[in-house]
């Protein structure tokens, strides 16, 4: 039977070391949608079939919540990819704005925090149909709230698409002008990715990829607070110490997660999928990845060391995580925003973190550049390059690579951006002031790499 | 799923606090399987593994009553499913 210890223990990481349950993502298919004629039948399908798929989400989310005494902290949906779901119906970039304000109502009206999927898969190339929906995005996301969006750019299997990755510099940009007047928000709710996952829970990247049923249970748990309390009681002791504490305590933190993924995917009759083993930090104190990294003896996160403690935190985190779950998708590592983490926060104040350090760090986690405010004169060309990058390292490594970037328009180096909540605010980076254009303005894309080539 | 629930109560010692716990339990028909207290950084820690199979409220009430009665008495009462320990702690 339990003993009092682990009781306290348990209780402990949930009250004072922010353990949570980071996200319950309901993927939901839409592809049956596509059998209306008109854009407003489609709209109509499209809130319905959410509506009755997902409107218990909230509620057995916050049963679930109450009964076991962890805190879930989002509630949200994934959908099919939109331009997939609109391409035999959408005729311009106003229909796929129609659309977007359509998930943005059914969003709001079911209570979820966020919902994922006016997306775009565009590793190889784009149809008319991705095309219209990119170009939608600046007023998609400028009238709605809820609506995250995601465009995978490239894939290891296919290459980079660079027509695509030069749109997105410029859309992104245009994305910050027209919602200039709240410091360029628009952009907190899009992210360029290469090697896009099916199943991810975690926004602005989620969506329900084709791969997947018709509806699913996605589970994204966290823990940042819980690896770095478990980290204070062992300065000084070997790496092999080291890696068994997270190892052990990611393990304690999935287990809570697959706990809530089977009882949601049991009171709502849908399907488990996985769980994503993230270690997702947010502004509050003390549930901060930076912090974890000084922990394990770094001055600041940044400093010479930082990419070896970030790999060696991210493969604990796994090797502890795969094991509690009986199906581990998604995104699956250490995130490390800038805006949603204040030990990141205080390393750009402090002079120690670049983005090109936050670069390299992307090559040994998870995801990539996510959540970093720049100057709102950056040229898209510049936003273009940066993008190509991290597509490239995901290309070449073989995993998920993101870009979230702010340009915050009429911002500039030394100023701040607030967000609030779970958002944060971030101090504005500096970018490379050297020119891409010539290189990003090439037709085409990079071919697959050669390691690609494995029939 | 199953009907063991844990019940921990946090807090400054003061008279009567198993009392009061143990009577409200009575009054719902939950069983105590197991008791145990200890003493954390000067903090009074009870826990009950407890059977909430003949209760007739739903668990959620159990969880806002038992919440309710500590900030009656100045101490946090938790009611939880045991599935949460057990999944973190038991493999």
């Amino acid at each position: 039977m339990i003993n009092i210890s682990e009781v306290i223990e348990t209780n402990k990481m949930i009250d004072q070391e922010n353990l949570d349950v980071r996200t319950i993502t309901m993927g939901i298919s839409l592809l049956d949608c596509a059998r209306a004629t008109t854009v407003d039948a489609l709209c109509r399908n499209v809130y319905d079939k959410i509506m009755s798929k997902a409107k218990n989400l909230v509620k057995t989310g916050e049963d679930i919540s109450r009964e076991f005494g962890i805190p879930i902290v989002n509630k949200r949906v994934s959908i099919t990819p939109a331009a997939i779901v609109g391409s035999g119906i959408c005729q311009s970039p106003d229909d796929y704005v129609k659309l977007c304000q359509t998930l943005d109502k059914v969003a709001h009206d079911i209570g979820i925090n966020f919902l994922g999927g006016f997306s775009a898969i565009v590793s190889k190339g784009m149809t008319p149909s991705d095309e219209m929906l990119i170009r939608s995005l600046p007023q998609a996301l400028a009238t709605t709230e809820l609506v995250c969006s995601s465009v995978n750019l490239g894939s290891t299997r296919t290459g980079i698409n660079m027509d695509a990755v030069r749109l997105i510099g410029q859309t992104v940009k245009d994305i910050a002008l027209a919602t200039a007047d709240r410091d360029s928000f628009g952009c907190v709710k899009f992210v360029a990715l290469c090697n896009a996952p099916d199943d991810n829970p975690f926004m602005a990247g989620a969506f329900h990829g084709v791969s997947e049923p018709d509806a699913v249970i996605n589970v994204g748990v966290s823990g940042p607070g819980v690896v770095k309390h478990a980290l204070t009681h062992i300065h000084g002791q070997s790496f092999e110490v080291l890696c068994e504490t997270v190892k052990k305590t990611a393990f304690k933190i999935t287990r809570v997660g697959q706990l809530v993924a089977q009882e949601a995917s049991r009171r709502l009759g849908v399907p488990f999928g996985i769980i994503d083993l993230s270690l997702a930090p947010t502004p509050a104190i003390g549930d901060s990845v930076a912090d974890i990294l000084k922990e394990m003896g770094l001055q600041q996160c940044g400093a010479p060391g930082t990419t070896a403690a970030l790999a060696l935190l991210n493969d604990q985190v796994k090797k502890g995580g795969v094991m509690a779950s009986s199906y581990v998708g998604g995104l699956s590592g250490a995130f490390i925003p800038v805006s949603e983490d204040q030990g990141m926060i205080d390393s750009v104040r402090a002079g120690a973190l670049t983005i090109e350090k936050l670069e390299a760090m992307t090559c040994v986690c998870s995801v990539g550049l996510d959540m970093i405010a720049i100057p709102g004169d950056t040229p898209a060309t510049t936003i273009s390059g940066i993008i190509a990058d991290e597509a490239a390292i995901g290309m070449i490594n073989q995993k998920t690579t993101a870009v979230r970037i702010l340009p915050v328009i009429g911002k500039t180096v030394g100023e701040e951006v607030h967000y609030g909540g779970l958002l944060g605010y971030a101090p504005i980076m500096p970018v490379n002031k050297f020119d891409c254009s010539e290189f990003v303005n090439r037709a085409g894309r990079i071919p697959a790499p050669i390691h690609s080539f494995k029939n | 799923m199953a009907n063991k629930a844990i019940i921990t109560v946090v807090g400054k010692d003061t008279v009567g606090i198993i009392a009061k716990v143990c009577t409200y339990l009575a009054e719902n028909n939950i069983n105590i399987l197991d008791i145990s207290q200890t003493i954390v950084q000067d903090f009074f820690n009870m826990m009950m593994v407890v059977d909430v199979a003949s209760s007739a409220k739903p668990f959620e009430s159990l969880v806002s009553e038992l919440g309710e009665l500590g900030a009656g008495i100045g101490v946090q009462i938790k009611c939880q499913r045991e599935d949460i320990f057990d999944k973190m702690h038991r493999i």
